[in-house]
């Protein structure tokens, strides 16, 4: 108790080379914890971009695929399915519910969904969380055009405002624009912090209607299109989607329409179940964070030499302080002892500043993360993981105590009583 | 009594052994006020290592109290020094870090047997009475900083006489202050080990304090080393 206080009284004594220290210490050890947070963090955002979907069904292909262009929007489909297969299955026994998607266009580079009012109704992400509208109106029109936030949001668009359809995925203003049949924006979905905000959505009929006239992936010539006015749900047939989202009636079910999903006699289709798929695609992008874990484990590191060296050149000025101490009758072990208690001391400190960093900052920059990388970080307890590296720092910090230790115990027995100054 | 008798105490210096002090017997007697003088060189540096246990002695008997520290181990000569033994550096007695009660209480800090001898007085309180008896006693709560050489001195007194050890050793205390301060801070040094029954040893290279002492010893006479 003794050399701990004295510990602590010798560094509040050197308050520039402690803080210092303490910072570097606390810098490293929060990059270390704010990682294996943001982690953890992004993991549980991004297992919870969808949530409550049992099936992701398309066309035969990768699954990989499958999940990226159905949930990220990344990507495209090599083939789509056809209207009356999706129908099939809607109409089920074991289906509780469907949400079809109809992809492949674009506007100014945020991908057009065509869906139908299911979506609205059923999808949801992080556990229970449902779309709801920050403005306007469901989709009733052929030619009504739902915008996600971040959509309306770079865009500036608001209800009422035309927009432009792009046949293809493109940045800014494609090749191929539907724009013989503009559509009005009727309204924008509130903030889910998912790839659902990066999209506008349109209904079925409004997806068929675009490309009513087209044929082998080719536009009808000019004057051969049929007038926007013309077109009625009547005279309008969906013939195909990209994908659709399924939900059993029971979990039970799941497995069992999966396989039946997957043999589907009149077409070949592939279904997936959107927890494994997630779960393996966040193995193959996990290499980046064991990288990011690795660079920050050598950051703290550094820190903790930057500690050892400043305790080892303080140890020629402080061989005065050994001296006093050991008249007194401070043996070298208890010398030992009290340079020992000062890195644990120090190591402690930055340990745990950099603990109050990470959700200093992370309160601070909660927002803008998710606005910018769509990822919602949760202020979370420190996790197991964290935990170990805070036991790991301070016992790393006792070790590194040792060297000048062991310097000033060696200086200690050889100064005895005289220090040449 | 304490006596050293055959003592030798070798170096190696640039891989050479050289002896540093040898003495056929030097007895100190408990109670009074002895001065060992000595011109540098003559060994004292080595005398007061080998007094207060910090050096063991190659060969001979170094008994201190009736006990011989030459057997001792290391850590059995620091518990000896630190039950036993106050110590009075010639300058920069003081913990920077520390106020002054704090670096006074010291020793009953770190060595139980100092404190129990306070009697269940807290060391505070203990610390105040002899820097009161010592003049200091309102400078108690400065920083060590802000002392004068002459006070942090006294203050070095204080903190050896915490917990009335037996014997005081002091290293030229006064050799940095001037001639009143001098006696001054000897006389004073005197009353405090006489009201704790403390024997003093006070090491100096300054003849003209010595009729102030009970006994002088001339260091050059006892060690045989010739540098």
């Amino acid at each position: 108790m003794v050399l701990l206080s004295l510990a602590y009284q010798s560094l509040k004594n050197r308050k520039l080379t402690t803080g210092l220290t303490i910072f570097s210490i606390g810098l490293s050890v929060a990059l270390l914890i704010g990682v294996e947070q943001v982690r953890l963090g992004a993991r549980e955002s991004f297992s919870n971009t969808i949530s409550q979907t049992d099936l992701i069904t398309g066309a035969r292909g990768g699954a990989l695929q499958l999940l990226l262009y159905s949930v990220f929007r990344i990507g495209s489909a090599t083939n789509n399915i056809s209207y009356d297969t999706y129908v099939h299955f809607q109409k089920h026994p074991a289906v509780a519910w469907t949400i079809p998607y109809s992809l492949g266009d674009s506007h100014r580079g945020f991908r057009v969904v065509g869906t139908t009012n299911d979506f609205y109704e059923h999808y949801r992400f992080r556990r229970d969380r449902r779309i709801e509208f920050a403005q306007g109106r469901l989709p009733n029109g052929i030619f009504d055009v739902v915008l996600g936030s971040d959509v309306a949001a770079t865009l500036q668009y608001k209800p009422g405002d035309p927009v432009t359809v792009t046949h293809g995925i493109s940045q800014g203003r494609g090749l191929l624009n539907h724009d013989d049949k503009p559509f009005r924006v009727v309204g924008v979905l509130a903030r889910t912090a998912t790839p659902v905000d990066r999209s506008l959505y349109v209904t079925l009929f409004g997806m068929e209607a675009i490309h009513a006239d087209w044929a082998d992936g080719a536009p009808p010539m000019l004057g051969e299109e049929t007038p926007a006015a013309k077109m009625t749900e009547q005279n309008l047939k969906v013939k195909q989607i990209t994908s659709f989202l399924l939900r059993a009636k029971s979990r039970i079910d799941t497995l069992r329409l999966q396989r039946e999903i997957n043999t589907f006699a009149d077409e070949p289709l592939m279904s997936i179940i959107p927890g494994v798929a997630l779960a393996e695609l966040w193995r193959t992008i996990g290499y980046a964070e064991d990288a990011l874990a690795v660079v920050s484990v050598f950051v703290l590191i550094v820190g903790l030499l930057g500690m050892l060296v400043s305790l080892y050149t303080s140890l020629n000025e402080r061989r005065r302080e050994m001296a006093i101490l050991r008249a007194i009758g401070a043996g070298p072990r208890k010398i030992v002892l009290l340079l020992v208690a000062e890195t644990v001391l120090l190591s402690a400190a930055g340990a745990a500043l950099g603990v109050g960093m990470v959700y200093g900052l992370s309160a601070a920059f909660q927002p803008l993360v998710e606005r910018h990388f769509g990822l919602y970080l949760p202020i979370q307890p420190l996790s197991v993981g964290s935990f170990v590296y805070l036991a790991a720092v301070v016992v790393a910090g006792l070790l590194i105590g040792f060297v000048p230790a062991v310097k000033a115990y060696r200086n200690a027995l050889a100064d005895g009583l005289s220090v040449r100054l | 009594m304490f006596v050293l008798e055959n003592v030798v105490k070798r170096y190696s210096l640039r891989g050479r052994e050289v002896i540093g002090f040898r003495a056929e017997r030097l007895e100190l007697t408990t109670g009074g006020y002895q001065a060992v003088v000595g011109p540098s060189g003559s060994g004292k540096t080595t005398l007061l290592g080998l007094l207060t246990g910090i050096l063991k002695p190659q060969s001979g008997v170094v008994s201190i109290l009736g006990q011989d520290l030459a057997p001792l181990s290391n850590a059995g000569r620091d518990r000896f020094r630190g039950v036993h033994i106050g110590y009075i550096f010639q300058l920069f007695n003081l913990i920077p870090y520390l106020s002054v009660v704090e670096n006074i209480v010291l020793p009953c800090r770190l060595t139980p047997e100092r404190m129990q001898r306070l009697r269940g007085a807290a060391p505070e309180q203990a610390a105040k009475e002899v820097a009161g008896r010592l003049g200091i006693g309102e400078l108690l709560h400065e920083p060590v900083a802000n002392l004068s050489v002459g006070q942090q001195q006294r203050v070095a007194a204080a903190r050896s006489l915490m917990g009335t050890p037996e014997l005081v050793v002091a290293d030229e205390p006064t050799s940095s202050l001037d001639f009143d301060h001098r006696e001054r801070f000897i006389e004073l040094l005197f009353e405090n080990c006489a009201t704790a029954g403390t024997t003093l040893i006070f090491v100096s290279h300054d003849r003209t304090l010595l009729p102030m002492f009970d006994r002088a010893i001339s260091l050059p006479e006892i060690n045989r080393v010739r540098t």
